[in-house]
């Protein structure tokens, strides 16, 4: 089944079976393997792309349920040579010991900024109405459906809420 | 995953068809899909719905909101009325899964989610859910997340959602359009059912019919919330968690719409306790009689003995919080 995606700006066109999901279409079809496969059943978050800038576990949805969708991976997000701010923090701050989990915490961490940015409340929220503070408390809420078995979780909040306080001194692309 | 045909449906017209041919219908995906890799749903077609609309969420003529069966459980909890007017749901919805999967779970779809089950989800087992009349694995096994309330002899498992609980408290009415023009509006309190001797059908949705909206009645006052008691601080299933509509005045209960997940194969709701608490005098020899009402039937299978102790302090604790009774 032949399904048209826009990703990373691009314009691509998959044929494939209506099994493949929308990881082993980026990874095995147009070589995309920044975006890594964890658990393949949406528990580990290290699949997390964006989507019309939505974050999703690539490994649950089907790439012919994209018709026309806009996606981007890790690749579209920075380069070895010209970092994103979010990725020269998890550079600067050690945010990882094998990097397997790095481009899904990449991703995930993005857009859930900009939901936080939204004002989308989370389960740690203490006012559903109050704008939204990203403390450690937030970002460890907001962020658990990325695990990491090496478990350089405290990094991994030091580069986010680097990002997301604005202080990216240490984060300008180069 | 078993071979499937896949059909992108452009109207609930559509999808319909599509159902009434045995399509299986696909919106976030996220169970289903899940369910498929490891063989434990088989569909030979997929209808996807995620393009036929319903995807709004709307004031109803008497103050209440209707949520389109497609609206992503991420936008519903971040609505601003369901904010404001319904925090019970928002805080469900947040309290469950992961900022991905709520993206793309939708208000349906999060209805009809199946048991988490360990036995259900391996095929080498038996399961009357999976596989009627087969057997119950979990009765004599490892059921420490099984049910304790509503259970028989065929089936212990749980009904694993936040939101539907929340959905329980607030009494929200399930809509469906169904094969051949039908349409229902169903309380969500009889969308879901106690397995029986039947635990392979979750719920009251008939082969081929869609569900296309939720309704909220209008706002009630009073303090509302969702407590979740789980195993870890975020992104775990419940093992009891209570949703809560409470209202007091001078000292006397006049609202306590309450709900209960982890506890049964479906939100558990008991309108004998709201009779037990509205009209009396909040204390605390009332709270733990609503408490002990609530579990007197419930019965543990070994591992999840702690349910009963755990879900009695939830109660009392919630209650008293709510009324303001120290405990």
């Amino acid at each position: 089944m032949k399904t048209r995606l826009v990703i990373n700006g691009q314009d691509h066109e998959v044929d494939a079976d209506t099994r493949v999901t929308l990881l082993d279409a980026l990874r095995n079809h147009l070589n995309l393997t920044g975006t890594k496969k964890g658990c393949d059943h949406g528990q580990c978050g290290a699949c997390t792309v964006l989507v019309n800038g939505r974050r999703i576990n690539s490994c649950l949805s089907l790439v012919c349920s994209h018709e026309g969708d806009a996606v981007t991976t890790i690749e579209g997000i920075g380069t070895p040579d010209t970092l994103a701010p979010l990725q020269q923090a998890f550079v600067s701050h050690d945010g990882y010991q094998c990097g397997y989990c790095t481009p899904g915490q990449i991703c995930s961490a993005l857009a859930m900024m900009d939901e936080a940015a939204a004002g989308w409340p989370s389960a740690v929220t203490a006012d559903l109405a109050d704008p939204v503070t990203l403390s450690d408390a937030e970002i460890g809420e907001r962020m658990s459906g990325n695990l990491c078995r090496c478990a350089a979780y405290s990094n991994i909040v030091d580069a986010i809420r680097e990002v997301a306080h604005g202080d990216v001194a240490h984060g300008e692309a180069a | 995953m078993r071979p499937f045909a896949y059909e992108r449906c452009a109207t609930s017209d559509d999808a319909l068809r599509s159902g009434a041919k045995g399509a299986r219908f696909l919106a976030g995906g996220t169970n289903l899909l899940d369910l498929m890799k490891l063989q434990i749903e088989t569909p030979e077609q997929l209808a996807d719905i995620s393009r036929i609309g319903f995807d709004s969420i709307d004031e109803t003529a008497d103050g209440g909101l209707r949520i389109g069966a497609l609206v992503r459980n991420s936008d519903c909890a971040a609505h601003a009325r369901i904010r404001r007017d319904y925090p019970v749901l928002a805080r469900a919805i947040l309290a469950g899964a992961s900022g991905q999967l709520r993206n793309r779970a939708t208000t349906g779809g999060n209805l009809c989610q199946r048991t988490r089950c360990s036995y259900f989800y391996d095929i080498a087992m038996s399961c009357n859910k999976r596989d009627p009349d087969t057997g119950c694995s979990a009765i004599d096994g490892q059921n420490r997340n099984m049910a304790i309330l509503g259970t028989s002899p065929s089936c212990i498992a749980t009904y694993p959602g936040d939101m539907a609980v929340a959905l329980h408290a607030l009494d929200a009415v399930v809509e469906t359009e169904g094969t051949g023009g039908t349409s229902r509006r169903l309380p969500v309190r009889q969308f879901h059912r106690l397995p029986q001797d039947t635990p392979q059908k979750d719920n009251a949705l008939e082969p081929g019919e869609l569900i296309t909206c939720v309704v909220l009645p209008p706002p009630v006052p009073g303090q509302q919330g969702y407590r979740k008691v789980r195993d870890r601080a975020s992104y775990a299933f419940a093992l009891v968690s209570i949703a809560y509509v409470i209202d007091v005045a001078d000292g006397i209960i006049t609202r306590a719409d309450l709900a209960f997940g982890g506890v049964a194969h479906k939100p558990w709701h008991d309108p004998a306790i709201a009779q037990m608490l509205v009209g009396q005098r909040a204390e605390a020899g009332l709270i733990r009689a609503a408490a002990d009402a609530l579990l007197a039937g419930a019965q543990s299978f070994g591992d999840n003995d702690f349910k009963i102790p755990l879900m009695r302090r939830l109660v009392t604790a919630t209650l008293s919080e709510a009324t303001g009774v120290r405990a």
